[in-house]
This record gives C-alpha cells, sequence and structure tokens, in this order.
C-alpha cells in the first residue's frame, strides 16, 4: 500500500491543474440546448487540441496513453477547475470502450479518432417506449439485407440523451425475431444523416431539449457498422452499461467538486446552519472521499488484473444518491433562497434537477440493488 | 498510488481468521456474558502465540515490528467473531505507549486503557495494566493501584469498568496518537461485525421459507440487504486509509480517522438494523446469535467517539459554523 501519487503523477495532475484552471469555462449554458452545445464543442475540441480529451486513450487516437490512476487524476483536476460535464461523454466514456475491446481495427481507426475529435458526436440508443428497465425487450429491429451487404433497421428508440444535437447513434436491434430475447439482438453503429432516420428533440423535466426520440424507417446500415457479432449484441451491450454504471460516466472527481462547494455553500451561512444540517455537509463530504477511496482501491484492483462485474451497481447507486443529498443540503441552506436560479453563484436547483435523474438513468438504482442482492450477495432469484 | 495490501498482510489476516473461527465461534462469545472473566480463555493466548497482541512493538521489544496497515485487517477480523478482549485496547492502543515492555508486546501481561473520553476501561478486573489520561500523557497504573466499579454494557460480554487511581505516583508516558489508534480500532471491528451480521443474515434470507419461497428472493428483503452492503463498501476504504495516514505520520490523520469512525459506525448500526428485520422474531430472541454482534456493535459504534462528534471534529477542520447558536 502506497497512497502517495508518485512523481510522475504528481507532474500530471500539475500540468492538468494549470491548463485546465487557465482554459476551463465557466460560464457556458446548458449542453442540454442547441446554442449550448455548440459552445460546449468548441470547448471540447479545445481540450482535444491540448490532448487532454481522451488522455487515457493510445497517442495514435488522441490520448496520451495515461493509466487509469492518471485518468482519475484528470478528473479530479477537471472538476477541480470547474469544467462542465462533457457533451461528448456518451461515446467517449460509454461506446469507446466496446470499441476497444470489441471493434475490428479499421472501426477503431475509423470512430476513435473522430471522436475524440469532437467530429462525430453519438448517442446511445437502448431504451424504447416499450422497453426501459427490460432492456431484452426492446422491438426495433433489423432484416437482412444480402444484396446491400448490410442490414435494413426500423423501429424507435427514446429518451436518446442529446439525439437531436448528435451525429451517430449506437444501439441494439433485434436481427433475429426467432430467438430468445436476449440471444437475436445485433449492436449497430448508425450515422444519424442515413436517409430513414428521424430524430424529434424533446424538453427534459428542466425544459431542456435534452431528450429525443429517433425513428428508423428502413434505414439502410452496412455491415462493418455491426460492432461485435450479429446475433451477439447482448453481450457487447452489458460491456457499456457496465461501463455507465461504473467508473467512466461518473468519476469522484465531480462529486468532490460538488462536495467541496456544498462545505464552502455551508461555511457563508454561518450559523444560520442548522446543527443536524452542519451535520448532514460533513456527512455528504465524507461520503465524497469514501468514493474518491472506494474509487482508488477499485482501480488498484483492475490494474492488476481484477474484473469487477455486478459490484459496478454498488458504485452507481451510491454516487447517484450521493448527488441527490448533496443538492438537497445545498437547497436546505438556501432556505427560502432555494427556488431561485441565482441564488448562488451555482444554480443549485438546476442542479438538484439533474442529480434526480441519476437514480433513473443508467440502469434504475432498484435494479441495480437487485444486482447487488443477487449477484454480489447471492441472494436467490425469484 | 497504490491502494490494496500485500500477500503477507492478508495471509496474517487468513490466519488470524482461521484461528478465530476455531477458538471464538458464538458460543464463546455467549460464554462471556456469564463466565467469571467476561473473556475468551484460550483466543487470548493463542492471539499472544502468533504475536498478534505485541504486532505493532518492535521486534527488539519482543513484538512483530508491523504496522496499523498491517493491524487493521487482523482488528476487523476480531470484530467479526466479536473477541471478547480488550484487543484495541491492548494491541493497537497501548502497547505503542509501553514500547519497552516486553511483558505487553509478548501478551504475558494484558493491558486495557480508557482513554476513549468516557472514563470506561473494558475487562479491567482481569487486566495486569490501565493505561488512564494523565496530566501531560497517559498515566500506567498496576490494577492493585485503582478502583474499579463494574458498569453494564448493553453488550454484555464487555466487561466494562469506571476507573479511580488510588493516591500515589504515576508513571506518565507520552501517548501521542492514542486516541485516534483506538478509534481506528473500533472501526475496524465495526467493519468486522458488519460484515458478519451481513453474513448470517445473507444465509438465514436463502434458507428460511414463506410463501413457499425463501424469503431472500423478496425484493424488499433484498433492497434492506444491499443497502448494508452498500454502507460497508463504502466504510471499508475510508478505514484502511486512516490505518495508512497514522501509520506514516500524514498531517490530516485526525481528521482521516474521523472519516473513517464515523462512517463505520453509521454503516454497521445500518446494518445491523437491516439484519434484525430480514430475520424477523428469531433475530429478536436472545438464543439466536445476531444480538451478539448488534450489541457489540451498538457498543463500539459509541465509543471512542460516535459518528456525530467525530463529524463535529471534521466541521471544525472544515470551518464550518459548529451550529452551537
Ligand atoms: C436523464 C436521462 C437520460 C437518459 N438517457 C438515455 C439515453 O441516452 N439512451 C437511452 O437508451 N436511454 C436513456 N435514458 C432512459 C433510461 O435508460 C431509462 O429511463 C431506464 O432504463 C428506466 O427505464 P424506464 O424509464 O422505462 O422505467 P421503467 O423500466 O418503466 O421503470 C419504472 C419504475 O419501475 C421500477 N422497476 C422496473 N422494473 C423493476 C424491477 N424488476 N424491480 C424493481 N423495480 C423495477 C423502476 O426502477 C422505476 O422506478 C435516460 C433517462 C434519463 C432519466
Amino acid at each position: 500500500m502506497d497512497l502517495t501519487f508518485s512523481p510522475a503523477e504528481k507532474a500530471f495532475r500539475a500540468e492538468c491543474r494549470s491548463w485546465l484552471t487557465a482554459h476551463a469555462p465557466h460560464d457556458l449554458p446548458s449542453g442540454d440546448t442547441r446554442e449550448g452545445f455548440a459552445a460546449h464543442l468548441a470547448w471540447e475540441r479545445k481540450l482535444f487540441g491540448a490532448r487532454f480529451a481522451v488522455v487515457s486513450w493510445p497517442e495514435a487516437y488522441g490520448g496520451r496513453g495515461a493509466s487509469a490512476m492518471e485518468w482519475l487524476i484528470f478528473e479530479e483536476e477537471y472538476y477541480r477547475a470547474g469544467a462542465p460535464q462533457r457533451v461528448t461523454q456518451n461515446g467517449i466514456f460509454l461506446l469507446a470502450p466496446t470499441v476497444f475491446d470489441f471493434g475490428t481495427r479499421a472501426q477503431q481507426d475509423q470512430i476513435l479518432p473522430r471522436m475524440a475529435a469532437a467530429q462525430d458526436l453519438w448517442c446511445q440508443g437502448w431504451s424504447e417506449p416499450n422497453a426501459g428497465s427490460d432492456l431484452a425487450a426492446i422491438e426495433s429491429r433489423a432484416e437482412r439485407d444480402e444484396p446491400g451487404g448490410g442490414w435494413r433497421l426500423s423501429g424507435q428508440k427514446t429518451w436518446t440523451t442529446r439525439g437531436a444535437f448528435c451525429t451517430h447513434l449506437f444501439g441494439l436491434f433485434r436481427t433475429d425475431p426467432s430467438a430468445e430475447r436476449h440471444r437475436g439482438l445485433t449492436y449497430f453503429l448508425v450515422p444519424l444523416e442515413a436517409p430513414g432516420v428521424t430524430v424529434r428533440g424533446f424538453g427534459r423535466l428542466d425544459g431542456d431539449e435534452g431528450f429525443a426520440e429517433v425513428f428508423f424507417d428502413d434505414v439502410f446500415v452496412h455491415d462493418d457498422e455491426v460492432l461485435g457479432e450479429v446475433h451477439q449484441g447482448w453481450g457487447v451491450a452489458m460491456a457499456t452499461t457496465g461501463s455507465e454504471r461504473g467508473l467512466t460516466l461518473r468519476s469522484p472527481g465531480r462529486f468532490l467538486a460538488t462536495a467541496a462547494r456544498l462545505v464552502d455553500l455551508a461555511r457563508r451561512s454561518g450559523d444560520a446552519a442548522a446543527p443536524t444540517l452542519v451535520d448532514s455537509v460533513v456527512a455528504d463530504w465524507i461520503d465524497a472521499e469514501a468514493y474518491r477511496w472506494q474509487t482508488f482501491s477499485t482501480v488498484t484492483r483492475m490494474t492488476d488484473g481484477e474484473n469487477l462485474g455486478a459490484e459496478s451497481s454498488l458504485t452507481k447507486v451510491f454516487w447517484s444518491e450521493l448527488d441527490v443529498r448533496l443538492h438537497e443540503h445545498a437547497l436546505a441552506l438556501l432556505g427560502a433562497a432555494a427556488e431561485l436560479a441565482d441564488a448562488d453563484p451555482h444554480d443549485w436547483m438546476k442542479g438538484y434537477q439533474f442529480a434526480l435523474s441519476g437514480p433513473i438513468y443508467a440502469g434504475t438504482n432498484e435494479i441495480q440493488r437487485n444486482v447487488i442482492a443477487e449477484r454480489v450477495l447471492g441472494l436467490p432469484r425469484r | 498510488m497504490r491502494f490494496a495490501f500485500t500477500d503477507d498482510q492478508l495471509a496474517f489476516r487468513d490466519a488470524v481468521r482461521d484461528l478465530l473461527d476455531r477458538e471464538c465461534p458464538p458460543a464463546v462469545v455467549r460464554d462471556a456474558w456469564t463466565n467469571d472473566t467476561g473473556r475468551s480463555g484460550a483466543a487470548w493466548a493463542h492471539l499472544a502465540d502468533m504475536g498478534v497482541l505485541g504486532a505493532l512493538a518492535s521486534e527488539a521489544h519482543g513484538g512483530l515490528g508491523l504496522t496499523l496497515v498491517d493491524l487493521v485487517l487482523v482488528l476487523e477480523e476480531t470484530g467479526y467473531a466479536a473477541l471478547p478482549e480488550p484487543i484495541v485496547e491492548h494491541a493497537a492502543v497501548t502497547v505503542p505507549i509501553l514500547e519497552d515492555s516486553t511483558a505487553a508486546a509478548a501478551g504475558r501481561v494484558t493491558v486495557t486503557a480508557a482513554l476513549d473520553g468516557s472514563g470506561l476501561a473494558p475487562w479491567a478486573d482481569t487486566a495486569e495494566l490501565i493505561v488512564l489520561p494523565g496530566e501531560t500523557g497517559a498515566a500506567v497504573l498496576a490494577r492493585a493501584d485503582v478502583a474499579l466499579d463494574r458498569r453494564e454494557s448493553v453488550d454484555g460480554a464487555r466487561r466494562l469498568f469506571a476507573v479511580h487511581p488510588r493516591a500515589g505516583p504515576q508513571a506518565v508516558r507520552p501517548a501521542l496518537g492514542a486516541f485516534e489508534r483506538g478509534a481506528l480500532g473500533a472501526a475496524a471491528q465495526l467493519l468486522g461485525l458488519n460484515e458478519r451480521m451481513l453474513d448470517l443474515t445473507v444465509a438465514y434470507v436463502a434458507e428460511r421459507r414463506q410463501f413457499g419461497v425463501p424469503v431472500g428472493s423478496f425484493q424488499a428483503v433484498k433492497h434492506h440487504l444491499a443497502d448494508a452492503r452498500l454502507g460497508l463498501e463504502f466504510a471499508r476504504p475510508l478505514v484502511y486509509r486512516a490505518a495508512w495516514s497514522l501509520t506514516h505520520g500524514d498531517p490530516d490523520a485526525a481528521v482521516h480517522v474521523s472519516m473513517a469512525k464515523a462512517q463505520a459506525s453509521d454503516a454497521a448500526r445500518l446494518t445491523g438494523r437491516q439484519a434484525l428485520q430480514c430475520h424477523g422474531a428469531i433475530g429478536y430472541s436472545f438464543e439466536y446469535d445476531l444480538h451478539l454482534y448488534l450489541k457489540r456493535a451498538w457498543a463500539l459504534a459509541a465509543t471512542w467517539g460516535d459518528a456525530r462528534w467525530h463529524r463535529a471534529q471534521i466541521g471544525q477542520t472544515l470551518g464550518l459554523p459548529s451550529g452551537s447558536a
């Protein structure tokens, strides 16, 4: 055990900190609106220009070949500097790990550099009107087009985050309707400009156009837009949801930064803050630290070659519920001003609304608790 | 940054686990509720033989020359077994204070302490030495030099005494970090107790059937236990990290210990509640073993600073309002 950072890790942190403090924007509009999205893209391209977009990827794809520990350090510094959540996250954090694991060399060369540079913008097409938690119930289909050397997609996806602003979608389609539900699914990579695709953006709880529904009407996709084997999409997709729940989507840095802001707010509230509320603020701060140290331990195990599997469900429940508590306690500190967007330099009410989606997306926390009980604790399935 | 134990540390832990499995099953804990000493009998002697009691003493003084990073895993096991012995007071708190005492390192004498602020020392009536707060550090007294006043703990296997020194000169020794080591030790034991209660409950709900199925297949039961597992998952790293910080003299070690003790106390309390609820009435019976662990967890959550007390310490270092207004 050595809980100090190595000289190389320290130097890396210092480099991240100096660049991010100098360049991180603090006042971008929401990335879930059309104008905001464009502003965020400009920021992410700048990040790419400084080779900070995908630090853990190989240099050939725009990264620095950084270790997992260095990636965590980058994330801490990114959020510490006040930089905004990444609008490219669904590609970089969710699709890319799957492309590294399942993609052909040609797919990797084609997809990854453009993703890193924020040229291709990826959205996630899992959910459908009749398939949410029960993802294997999806009805969207792909039919074989033998002469064309590809597949024809039809059906509908929904809740697609930033779908109206993205250029590509990754998602699951049913290729063998006669097979058992989890078999006969295939993982497709679909350019949204393909003929037959219609995207309709719509508002989320906070009013931003962060959701979209995507319709497929006989959309042709070529064979090399299949990721992994045909009919094996479920296994490929599960690898992606693992990263979404686990480390990559919401690393500790984000919650450490929110906890620091909450502590700052409590300090400024002075004796107006009730003792029980101060106690809760400290508890949240401890929880953010707990997530940080749990992650250092997880990353050490991963570096040693261990596979995490169902344990990522523990992480997902923890960070999403911590995020809700952090915002609830900030709003309590603000008291009657909580409803105002400008009650504090940080818009806690906006953050609260987003935090409330955490226990829903990436597999609801009810589903995660089922997974923890059955696959981590070994309780009997029904 | 490398946050993992070495194979040697894990092997030491496993050896202690095996020993306690044999020497400190629930029957031994239960017996401590009523026997003359409130202690385990053979387990203590075996731990002394293994060197656990003097783990922190230097090899020159008959110890193993190990650190709290090695010891924390072992203390967790003593929690898992609800070992009825002053092992935290002896091995973690006072052996470093009595650093030149080969008798303490070898376990030829048992040392307990009343250093957690309560004025109470566990198992003091059978300890040879009792360590109390002194004017500048810690005062080390022989049992003959104190009057003991038995106090009932909710945990009948935790014999507690208020300690009153009789007049006389007292050997005062520096006691830097003694409180932090005690709080860390209690936090480690709380992790072990937490895991024990969870293991007992997982096994029980897989066996017990109602409505024709194991009760563990009901979602409400699953979610109670998932919450228990979550608490443990996010307490453990803080405890290990605090052990490292104390070992390496991190200037913020006291804050790290407070985080560990607060988190481990709350997590064990939560698991205790869920464990009891998921057992139903059998868990509420005196004959069933759950309460042996539950009550130890309650006691240790309260001692060496409870969760709120530790959070208040952290609040001060963070510059938060103390809330006294
Ligand atoms: C902000 C946000 C962004 C999203 N982005 C995307 C995206 O980009 N791409 C995408 O594909 N999807 C996205 N989603 C959709 C998300 O994946 C689904 O909301 C989620 O999988 C749950 O499905 P559902 O909404 O249909 O709820 P349902 O599955 O209908 O669930 C409703 C309620 O029933 C509970 N429930 C269901 N089954 C069980 C069970 N077995 N045990 C216990 N309780 C159960 C749920 O926990 C929930 O509380 C997003 C959602 C949100 C809120």
